[in-house]
């Protein structure tokens, strides 16, 4: 089941997009989430979906393993899209089946929205998919570093994110392990009671807890005897690299946004 | 209760770009009542055949036999709580599953989920406590206030303690000192030979399935390849080295010696005792 | 010779709340000289790991005299220190700080302020030095545990360390990762002169030493080469240690009558023992 989900993994790869600076990828994508909001009639969302389809070639991935990774969420926005659907009554009727009637401001609303949710959730997923979790947070800590003036412990954040993406996989075993040795113990998790089920979860979260406690202890000791003392004085292994065509991305942001005033529809 | 595996093969993943087939055409027999060592490079399926036999894993493809229920691919898993009544594994570094406040209800565990009433289960668990040479006064403290050494007997008591006719072990004795490690393999040892407990053991330690175990498994790259008595199985080096497995010591030192004389001892010595009394018997024999 | 450590009637005692407070290093003292292969065994709490986390300055003591570099251990120059000693912990998982191997490797690094365009090569070297170097971008779940181990040790080495502590960095291996691991400090050690604490259960490092220190609850029971330790092979039983296989057979073949001569510690004294017996008689 986890494993088919896609949708905040990282596929290695050296399309164009992979080779972005994490930092213009993630400007991009925050500031591309703001601008999908301009969007209002037919024009300014095939302009959005055009767009995304467009970054999804350059990227080369598959299109069908989107699709297929994203299904739970897709699952979400045909719901969304039913609910427009059923519950605008707004502009002429379309279809009357006597106990629904279809609207054709809700069809129009449904298809927008659905679209919205669509082109927010594929870019953000290309985003994870393209940028390793520790260039995602390389990316953020620079682009807030300024937030330090202002006593953000940006540095501390950053670290205490990367290592626990890095704990992740370990987690995630050690959780299958504790599992199958208290099944082996003929414990229950999928019989009884709604309580019986809450009373079975404690033997799996318990030395799941111990455990991530040992492990956060004897990580605390093995930084410090590497000389870890905080981000004062820190130089940074990896370095990040601003190019040509990050900047070239910056622009072509400026270009859609361009556009999107354009071509919306007036209030 | 006999166990048979008859072309078993599985896949973790299976359907998607991961799949990673760890098991392939694995036949093995185990009968009641014996003590298997099953050894095998790092990677080579020992631990994820071990999760077949009380129906954690089912098989992929073929049959896992367990006395007289077939496990295969479409089994429910309510059959499988049933078999893992009879079957009680201690995993790898065993302590990571202690959760309970006390070492008593920790090891009560067990024994209440497969239908034992707690008096039973306290007095199991008293009785445990002993066997496994931990001090009386323990029942009552908090498992994670013990040693190391004390928390994997603990955990190991939480096994024994619904009486499984069958006990699994995955290498049980990582991560000890020497003695710690020697009293745990003579105790099972022990429960091997005075209750008639089936025993399968999961060891990186040619010395331990020389010296223990009445039958060995081989396993390589997922496949069962090679089985028989340890004298049979050590007795081919050459083909051991392929699967990039040793000699016990003392086999490797018996070769030493064979090659020092000039001529073959008796018997293959699988433990230093046996070793030096065949060395002693050729000596002398030399003198006479 | 350089000393490079040296304890001097050093103990430490855990506090703690309930029960009562446990003395686990009890008035040990030795001393560690430069190009040194020492090891420390022991039973399971016999004080171990307290003394490595001493000599680190994680723990201070609470009597004795503890030098590291003929310095002794203060709050003023323990980073310093800290930066000229590598070590390496026993569970593989938890001690990989970065997400990949080479962000890892270059933590100290960072952390020691080392400039962006030594920390590559710096990288480069260390790993090369554990036999890692195709390893760059892997990240640590797709590693075996010897691996993580030596990019453990790889890490620690990237200070350019003269002493690396190993405390029972092998234990949780399985025999080939232990081989790979003992292998690349055992080369370390011949090639840069690297003086190696290493604290294990495990005979064959031990045999590699120059010293042997043995613990037994808290005090150092006996120190010395590991030959003339294993010639007390009562006393090491008595305490709950292993003798190596050689001595062990050695032992069963008196007690069958078979008079050996002197002690041996490998198979291969052993064998020519028996063949200077056989020839004899
Ligand atoms: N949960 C899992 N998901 C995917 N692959 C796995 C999983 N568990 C094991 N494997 C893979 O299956 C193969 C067999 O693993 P298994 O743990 O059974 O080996 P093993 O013989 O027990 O090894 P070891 O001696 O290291 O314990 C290995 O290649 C391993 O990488
Ligand atoms: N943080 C602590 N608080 C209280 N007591 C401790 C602490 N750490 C260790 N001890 C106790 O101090 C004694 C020595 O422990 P130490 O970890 O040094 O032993 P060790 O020789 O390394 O053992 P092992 O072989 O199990 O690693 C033990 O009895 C232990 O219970
Ligand atoms: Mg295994
Ligand atoms: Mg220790």
């Amino acid at each position: 089941m986890l494993e088919k989900m896609i949708f905040g993994r990282y596929v290695p790869g050296d399309s164009f997009v992979h080779k972005l600076d994490p930092r213009s990828k993630l400007l991009f994508v925050f500031l591309f989430i703001i601008a999908v909001f301009m969007a209002n009639n037919t024009i300014t969302y095939a302009l959005l979906l055009g767009f995304t389809l467009l970054v999804i070639f350059i990227s080369r991935i598959r299109l069908y393993f989107l699709l297929n990774g994203l299904k739970p969420i897709l699952f979400l926005i045909i719901f969304t899209f039913l609910m427009h659907f059923i519950f605008t009554k707004e502009g002429p009727v379309l279809v009357d089946l006597k106990f629904l009637k279809i609207h054709e401001e809700g069809v129009r609303q449904g298809i927008f929205i659905s679209i919205r949710f669509l082109v927010l959730v594929l870019m953000t997923t290309i985003l994870t998919l393209t940028t390793s979790p520790i260039s995602i947070t390389d990316g953020m800590e620079t682009l807030l570093n300024p937030l330090k003036r202002i006593k953000v412990p940006v540095h501390e954040l950053a670290l205490m994110m990367s290592i626990s993406l890095r704990f992740i996989p370990t987690l995630m075993d050690e959780t299958d392990k504790i599992l199958k040795a208290q099944l082996a113990r003929g414990s229950d998790l999928t019989s009884g009671t709604i309580k019986e089920r809450i009373r079975a979860v404690v033997p799996l979260l318990v030395p799941l807890f111990v455990s991530a406690f040992k492990r956060a202890e004897d990580l605390a000791i093995a930084m410090e005897v590497r000389g870890y003392r905080g981000g004062e004085g820190r130089t940074r292994y990896r370095q990040l690299n601003w190019q040509g065509r990050d900047t070239l991305v910056i622009i072509i942001f400026l270009v859609l946004v361009t556009a999107l005033v354009w071509l919306r529809g007036g209030s | 209760m006999d166990i048979s595996l008859q072309q078993v093969g599985y896949s973790y993943a299976l359907g998607t770009p991961f799949e990673k087939r760890a098991l392939k055409e694995v036949n093995a027999s185990i009968k009641s009542g014996s003590y298997t060592a099953v050894i095998g490079h790092t990677g080579s399926g020992k631990s994820t055949l071990l999760l077949h036999l009380n129906g954690l894993l089912k098989p992929s493809e073929g049959t896992v036999r367990i006395g007289d229920v077939n496990i295969t691919a479409s089994t429910k898993a309510k059959e499988l709580k049933e078999i893992r009544k009879h079957v009680g594994i201690v995993f790898q570094f065993p302590e990571h599953q202690l959760f309970e406040e006390t070492v008593e209800k920790d090891i009560m565990f067990g024994p209440m989920n497969f239908g034992v009433p707690a008096e039973e289960a306290k007095r199991r668990a008293h009785e445990l406590i002993k066997l496994l040479g931990l001090p009386e006064d323990v029942a009552q403290k908090s498992p994670f206030d013990l040693s190391g050494g004390q928390m994997r007997r603990v955990a190991i008591a939480g096994v024994l303690a619904f009486k499984p006719s069958i006990l699994i072990l995955d290498e049980p004795t990582a991560g000890l000192d020497p003695r710690g490690r020697k009293e745990i393999m003579e105790l099972f040892n022990k429960l091997h030979e005075e209750e008639g407990l089936t025993t399968i053991l999961v060891t990186h330690s040619m010395e331990d399935a020389a010296r223990y175990a009445d039958q060995i498994l081989v396993m390589h790259e997922g496949r069962s390849v090679m089985a028989g008595t340890p004298a049979d199985v050590f007795s081919d080096a050459e083909r051991l080295k392929t699967f990039r497995l040793g000699l016990p010591r003392s086999v490797a030192f018996q070769r030493d010696f064979e090659k020092l004389i000039g001529q073959p001892l008796d018997k293959l010595a699988l433990t230093e005792e046996q070793l030096a009394f065949e060395i002693a018997a050729a000596l002398k024999d030399g003198e006479r | 010779m350089k000393e490079i450590l040296s304890l001097d009637h050093v103990s430490y005692t855990y506090e703690s709340e309930e029960g009562e407070p446990r003395k686990a290093v009890d008035e040990v003292s030795f001393t560690v000289w430069e190009g040194e292969w020492i090891a420390i065994v022991g039973h399971n709490g016999s004080g171990k790991s307290t003394l490595a986390k001493l000599m680190i300055g994680l723990l201070f003591p609470e009597n004795g005299k503890l030098n590291v570099f003929l310095e002794e251990l203060n709050v003023d120059n323990l980073w310093d220190i800290r930066s000229r000693i590598g070590i390496v912990f026993q569970n593989p998982d938890n001690q990989f700080v970065g997400s990949t191997v080479q962000d890892d490797v270059a933590f100290a690094l960072e952390n020691n302020g080392v400039p962006y365009d030594q920390m590559v090569p710096r990288v480069h070297e260390s790993l090369a030095q554990v036999n890692m170097e195709g390893f760059l971008d892997h990240e640590p779940h797709h590693l075996s545990g010897g691996q993580k181990q030596r990019v453990a040790i790889a890490g620690a080495l990237a200070m350019r360390p003269k002493l690396l502590i190993l405390d029972e960095a092998t234990s949780m291996l399985d025999p080939q990762g232990r081989d790979e691991v003992i292998k690349v400090v055992d080369e370390l050690k011949r090639t840069t002169g690297l003086t190696v604490i290493s604290i294990t259960h495990d005979l064959e490092e031990v045999l590699l030493a120059d010293k042997v220190i043995v613990m037994n609850d808290g005090k150092m029971m006996m120190s010395g080469k590991p030959e003339a330790i294993f010639a007390h092979g009562d006393e090491l039983e008595a305490i709950g240690l292993d003798l190596p296989f050689a001595s062990r057979l050695s032992r069963f073949l008196r007690e069958e009558g078979i008079a050996i001569q002197g002690e041996h510690t490998t198979e291969e004294e052993l064998v020519n023992e028996l063949w200077t017996f056989h020839c004899n008689k």
